[in-house]
Order: structure tokens, then C-alpha cells, then sequence
């Protein structure tokens, strides 16, 4: 198993991902899902909103020059960001793509618990706050941002934002715990009397 | 105070609180496809992990398996490696799988129901966002990610939060021609695609307690569309009925325990929920999607709405609509030309969804420019459709008669729509290119309307051709 690692705030330079409702469909089409990997993902994130049918570039942000950076990157997005399928390839394309963090007003539930266990902390900051947010990042994107998850805020170029977390995968985060199998298996005895107290797993035969 | 179903299947499996605020939940049911698995069990050999619970677990092919031949190795050498990877992984780890030979392989959100696999009060886990559809036997059922496949596979346990309950009431009766399908685009228009974020929805109401399990499944399947991530129903006699002799269900021996079981972990009259929304079945129309997600839809005799009608949050993405759409604001969604009409799906892939579309389908032929597929969810399905003639009705109709599997749902197979296509489809997501094509159309509506589409050549409403 993998040694525990500890987030304790992510920096790098921001790239904003506008738009409500951006299902995971989107972030990786389902036909690079054909893969018995997930390494190589980073190449299809978005893909369809980034090249058109003959791989030419639309200009989508993530290929915008204006925005070119190496080193992590800290994705900004609106509202229920990666909802509809339960597809880990999204996270995993975002991740290896380079983000390795997401400021946005909300996550759809499954999604959010993909970003949870790859160590990716999706935080949430306020409607006007993101807004302010993505319009500073657009006008000067060449600057570091940095998500401090013990301070529980964001902060470009000296402005500061407060962003909320639950307080559970802060702390999963915060300590390194964010990889569930290790602490699910520390209670093996009690699963297999939970199991033994559920009349189905016998199939009501006790 | 009283329990909600939720609150006592929670109960029930909670191996222990952790210290995140998370519950370590017992998963009673976990299935397993090809898609979201090999990465996990990849993770399994390099972590040293071995499965606990091998007979909890039960895997299938359906995202990439060809509908038109069975014959290995397939064309797509991709889809083939994902097929080898699931035979390899189901063998090594002693992992139960209905592959095309077993004649149980399907979808596997039909064929857990279909076993009799799926139970009232059970913890259901799949790699994939429908899973919410077994909730429709009152079992608390959601989707996983990769990571987390590998969790139920190496513990038989995920750590999750427990979600907040949201009951919706449909009450009143659906009339002739609406379908479940329109109950649950209705309520996803209405609550949105994000209002059921962090809740699980509990259906009730005289419209759900009169729907057969078929009925249940297609509102439960999707609730995830609606951001819920589970949706569930509470078990009653139909239910029971239902499972009574099937496959995996209790044996006839242990049937009576099993239903007291069953009864005793549905809602109570004074359980607590966190809001409830009521509905009018009535009011329900056969309804279609114009837009580029399952809560852009409208009743078939609406227009599609100005921008000015949506809360500002939501009016960007209608305006994204209408452009890929290529829609405008205040055009009547009946007569729409399509190009494709597929029926099948989790969502509308079984027996009495073919039986709709088939009492359709002999009315007509389909129309000479559409391409027409008929997809059964299983081969249980596609089966039973076969010994009542089915298959041919559809077949001279004018409809391709297929083998199963997700198909052009989310077209990771051979299965897809080639450029600016219009697909009536009886799926669940119309999301931009969703049915494999990146500038694809999908219009969602129920398995009786795609048919009816398909022999108009248009949008129509099936409610006037089954005068």
C-alpha cells in the first residue's frame, strides 16, 4: 500500500474551466475510456472541446497559450462540475493532465468522491467570489494560486478568498487518510459480523 | 421519531463511524463490468489485496460489447483487451461472470434485478452512475468510482457519507400514453439536474405504487441524473411478487422470512425527511429532451423555452444548447426530423419497454431515412421478447433487431452516430456527444415515443397514434 501523503495545500497556476454543469462525458468522451490503464488519460481531457473531428485546436483554454504553465495547476469551475457518469477516467484525465486541485461553487457527488480518493481536494468558494475569481485569473493568468487547506482559503495575487471543505475529507486530506482502503481494512473482524447480522448474506437460511 | 428506509439500511450495514464523519458501509451487492474494473483490479495485484467476499461480487460485459455479432476476437482490438482483462480478472480473483455464453449476460443494471440478485434492504455498489436503477427494489444502490471498486473488491466496504432523504410524491394516475420514463424527465425538469445533490430521493405516491418493478427501475435509474445520487422505492408487494422464484432470490423455503425482513426495513410512517416534493401524475405529458442535459426537456406539445424563462444559472447552458442543438428559442419540439432511433438502455431496456414500443412499431414502418435499432437490455430480455414475437414485429417494421448490451447509450461500442445526427433515444443522457458522435443529437423521450418517431421520420406524439 502507499505511503500516506499528506495535502496540506495545493499550488499552482489557475486555469479556468467556465460553464454549469459540466458532466464527465465532457471531460473525457467515452471512447477513451477503452483503456485497461488510466495512464495516457491526460491527452483526451476534454478532448472534444479542445479539437475538432480532424485533432485541429478550437483555442479551448487549456491550449490557450495565455495560459500555458508547467508544474501543478489548480482548475476553476462554476457549478455541479462533473456530473452524469460515475467515471473515474474524468478525475484521473484532470490529474494527469496536471490539476491537482479545483476551486468551483459546487461537485457533483460521485465526482467529488473520485477527487477524494486521488488526493484531489475540490473546495468550494462562493458564487461571487468565483466569479471575481476567474475574471482576476483571465485579465493576469501568469501568477501562482495557491489552495492552503489549513487556512481553508484560496489566494491569487494577494487576494484572499475563504473556500469550505467538509470537514471530514479535510481532515482525510490533512493527515493523508484520503486512500480508503487502508482504513477500511483495519476492521476486518467487525465487517464479518456486520456481514453475520444481515439475514441475506446466508440467504435468510438462519 | 420513525426511520426512512435509508436511515435503517444505513443502520443496518454500518461497520463503524469514521472518524472523517463517513460511514464504513457494509456493500451487500457489488457488480462489476468491464469498463470501470480492470484499473482496480490492477490496483488490487499491485496493493497485494485479495477479495473477501468473492460471492458478493458479480461482473458482466455490456459498455463494449458489439450488439450485431458475438464472434472473438472483435473488430475493435480495444474492446477485445477489455474483454480479456475481465475474463483474466474474474478468473483470478474467483469473481462470478455471465459473459455471452452464461445467458444471463446483459446490461448490469438489468440483469441484477432479473436474477433476483438485487434485494430489498441490501447496500448495492457498481462502477457506474446507474446503478441508482436498484433502488427500485428498495435496496439503497449508487455509483462508484474506479478507486472505490477497489475498496468493496478488497473489503467489502466503502466509506461514504451518509446522504440527506428528499421524498417525491407523484400522486394522482399518468394518463394514456405517459410512460415512467416521462415521470422521471418531468421531476428532473422540475428539481433540476444539481437539485438533488447530496440527497437520496425516495419515490412514493399512488403513480409509484401502481408502477410494475419495470416502471420503478426506469425512475430510480435515473435519479443520478438529477444529481440524486441514489433513488429508491419501498418494497411492498409488488416487489415481493417480483422476486418470488428468481434466480438468486431466496428460495421458496425461506421466502416468508425474507419478505418480514424485507417489510420491516421500509419507511415508517413518521420517519423524517429532509423536504418532500409533491407532484401531480396527471399534469405529467409525454416529454422530450431539446437541450444538452436530461433537465432541458418539455412536454412533446411545448415549445422549446426562451432564454429569459431559466434562472440565471442555468441560462448559459440553455444558450449552449440552442447552439449545438441548433434550436431556437420558441420551436415547437414536435415534427423535429431525427435520423437514429435506438430503444434500449439500463434506463428503458426491458421487456414490457420493448412491449410499449413494439405495440407502436406494428402500426407503421419506419420511416425510409431513419435507422432504427432495437436493443433488449439482456439476453433474459432479448429471450422473453422472442418467444412472444417480438423481435418480429419490430424486424418487419423496420427495425434492427440486436443483440444486448449498452449499445448506443454511451456508443462505446460499434454503435454510433456519425455527425450532426438527430437520435430519438430512450436513454438516459443527452449530454454533447454522448452517443459517440462529438457533435451528435440526442433527444430522450420513453420507448413508445422513439418508436413513434421512428415511423414518422419526426418528433410526434405517440398519444395520437394509439388512437
Amino acid at each position: 500500500m502507499s505511503e500516506l501523503q499528506r495535502i496540506t495545500h495545493v499550488t499552482g497556476r489557475p486555469i479556468p474551466l467556465r460553464g454549469n454543469d459540466i458532466d464527465t462525458d465532457r471531460i473525457i468522451p467515452a471512447r477513451y475510456m477503452k483503456a485497461v490503464t488510466f495512464e495516457g488519460m491526460g491527452q483526451y481531457a476534454f478532448y472534444d472541446a479542445r479539437f475538432d473531428a480532424d485533432g485541429h485546436s478550437k483555442g479551448h483554454v487549456m491550449d490557450d497559450p495565455r495560459f500555458e504553465a508547467k508544474g501543478p495547476r489548480v482548475a476553476l469551475v462554476n457549478k455541479n462540475f462533473g456530473c452524469g457518469s460515475s467515471r473515474e477516467h474524468a478525475p484521473q484525465a484532470l490529474h494527469r493532465w496536471g490539476i491537482k486541485a479545483i476551486v468551483g461553487e459546487s461537485f457533483a457527488d460521485i465526482f467529488f468522491g473520485n477527487c477524494v480518493a486521488l488526493g484531489i481536494p475540490c473546495v468550494t468558494a462562493s458564487e461571487a467570489d468565483m466569479l471575481y475569481l476567474m475574471l482576476a485569473v483571465e485579465e493576469d493568468p501568469a501568477h501562482d494560486l495557491t489552495v492552503d487547506l489549513q487556512g481553508m482559503q484560496v489566494t491569487y495575487r494577494d487576494k484572499v478568498y475563504p473556500i469550505t471543505l467538509p470537514a471530514g475529507v479535510r481532515s482525510q486530506l490533512l493527515e493523508g487518510t484520503w486512500d480508503a482502503t487502508r482504513t477500511l481494512l483495519q476492521v476486518q473482524q467487525q465487517v464479518r459480523q456486520t456481514a453475520a447480522r444481515l439475514p441475506y448474506v446466508s440467504g435468510f437460511r438462519r | 421519531m420513525g426511520k426512512s428506509l435509508l436511515d435503517k439500511v444505513w443502520e443496518a450495514h454500518a461497520v463503524r463511524e469514521l472518524p472523517s464523519g463517513q460511514t464504513q458501509l457494509f456493500i451487500g451487492l457489488h457488480l462489476v463490468h468491464e469498463v470501470t474494473s480492470p484499473q482496480a483490479f490492477q490496483m488490487m495485484r499491485e496493493q497485494n489485496l485479495s477479495v473477501p467476499f468473492p460471492d458478493r461480487t458479480f461482473a458482466t460485459v455490456d459498455h463494449i460489447i458489439p450488439t450485431d455479432t458475438r464472434q472473438r476476437p472483435y473488430a475493435d482490438t480495444q474492446a477485445e483487451g477489455m474483454m480479456s482483462a475481465i475474463e483474466h480478472n474474474c478468473r483470478e480473483f474467483g469473481i462470478r461472470f455471465f459473459d455471452a455464453s452464461s445467458g444471463h449476460q446483459g446490461i448490469v443494471h438489468v440483469l441484477g434485478p432479473e436474477l433476483g440478485l438485487t434485494q430489498p434492504g441490501m447496500t448495492v455498489a457498481c462502477g457506474d452512475s446507474h446503478t441508482s436503477t436498484h433502488g427500485a427494489l428498495g435496496a439503497v444502490a449508487f455509483g462508484i468510482g474506479t478507486s472505490q471498486v477497489r475498496d468493496v473488491l478488497a473489503t467489502q466496504c466503502l466509506a461514504i457519507q451518509r446522504p440527506k432523504v428528499r421524498r417525491i410524491d407523484v400522486d394522482g394516475a399518468l394518463r394514456a400514453g405517459v410512460y415512467a420514463k416521462d415521470v422521471t424527465l418531468h421531476i428532473i425538469r422540475r428539481l433540476g439536474v444539481k437539485g438533488g445533490v447530496g440527497y437520496a430521493y425516495e419515490y412514493a405516491g399512488t403513480v409509484l405504487e401502481r408502477m410494475t418493478m419495470e416502471e420503478r427501475m426506469t425512475v430510480c435509474n435515473m435519479s443520478i441524473e438529477g444529481g440524486a445520487r441514489l433513488g429508491y422505492v419501498n418494497p411492498d408487494a409488488t416487489t415481493f411478487k417480483y422476486l418470488r422464484g428468481r434466480e438468486f432470490a431466496p428460495s421458496a423455503e425461506h421466502f416468508d422470512s425474507a419478505v418480514i425482513w424485507w417489510a420491516s426495513m421500509v419507511s415508517d410512517a413518521d420517519a423524517p425527511y429532509h423536504d418532500v416534493v409533491r407532484f401531480d401524475g396527471a399534469e405529467i405529458a409525454p416529454t422530450v429532451t431539446w437541450g444538452i442535459n436530461p433537465g432541458q426537456a418539455i412536454g412533446v406539445d411545448e415549445r422549446i423555452p426562451a432564454p429569459e424563462s431559466f434562472p440565471a444559472d442555468e441560462r448559459e447552458v440553455a444558450e449552449d444548447a440552442y447552439e449545438y442543438m441548433d434550436f431556437k428559442p420558441g420551436r415547437a419540439i414536435r415534427g423535429t426530423r431525427i435520423d437514429v432511433a435506438f430503444i434500449g438502455s439500463c434506463t428503458n431496456g426491458r421487456l414490457s419497454d420493448l412491449r410499449e414500443a413494439a405495440k407502436v412499431a406494428r402500426r407503421g414502418h419506419v420511416a425510409p431515412h431513419v435507422k432504427a435499432l432495437v436493443v433488449p437490455g439482456s439476453q433474459a430480455v432479448a429471450h422473453a421478447a422472442e418467444a412472444e414475437g417480438l423481435h418480429e414485429i419490430f424486424i418487419a417494421a423496420g427495425f434492427e433487431w440486436r443483440l444486448p448490451g449498452c449499445s448506443m447509450c454511451l456508443a462505446m461500442n460499434p454503435d454510433k452516430l456519425v455527425g450532426r445526427e438527430v437520435c430519438a433515444s430512450s436513454s438516459n443522457r443527452n449530454f454533447k456527444g454522448r452517443q459517440g458522435s462529438p457533435s451528435g443529437r440526442t433527444l430522450l423521450m420513453s420507448p413508445a415515443m422513439v418508436a413513434a418517431a421512428a415511423l414518422e421520420g419526426a418528433v410526434v406524439d405517440v398519444r395520437e397514434m394509439l388512437k
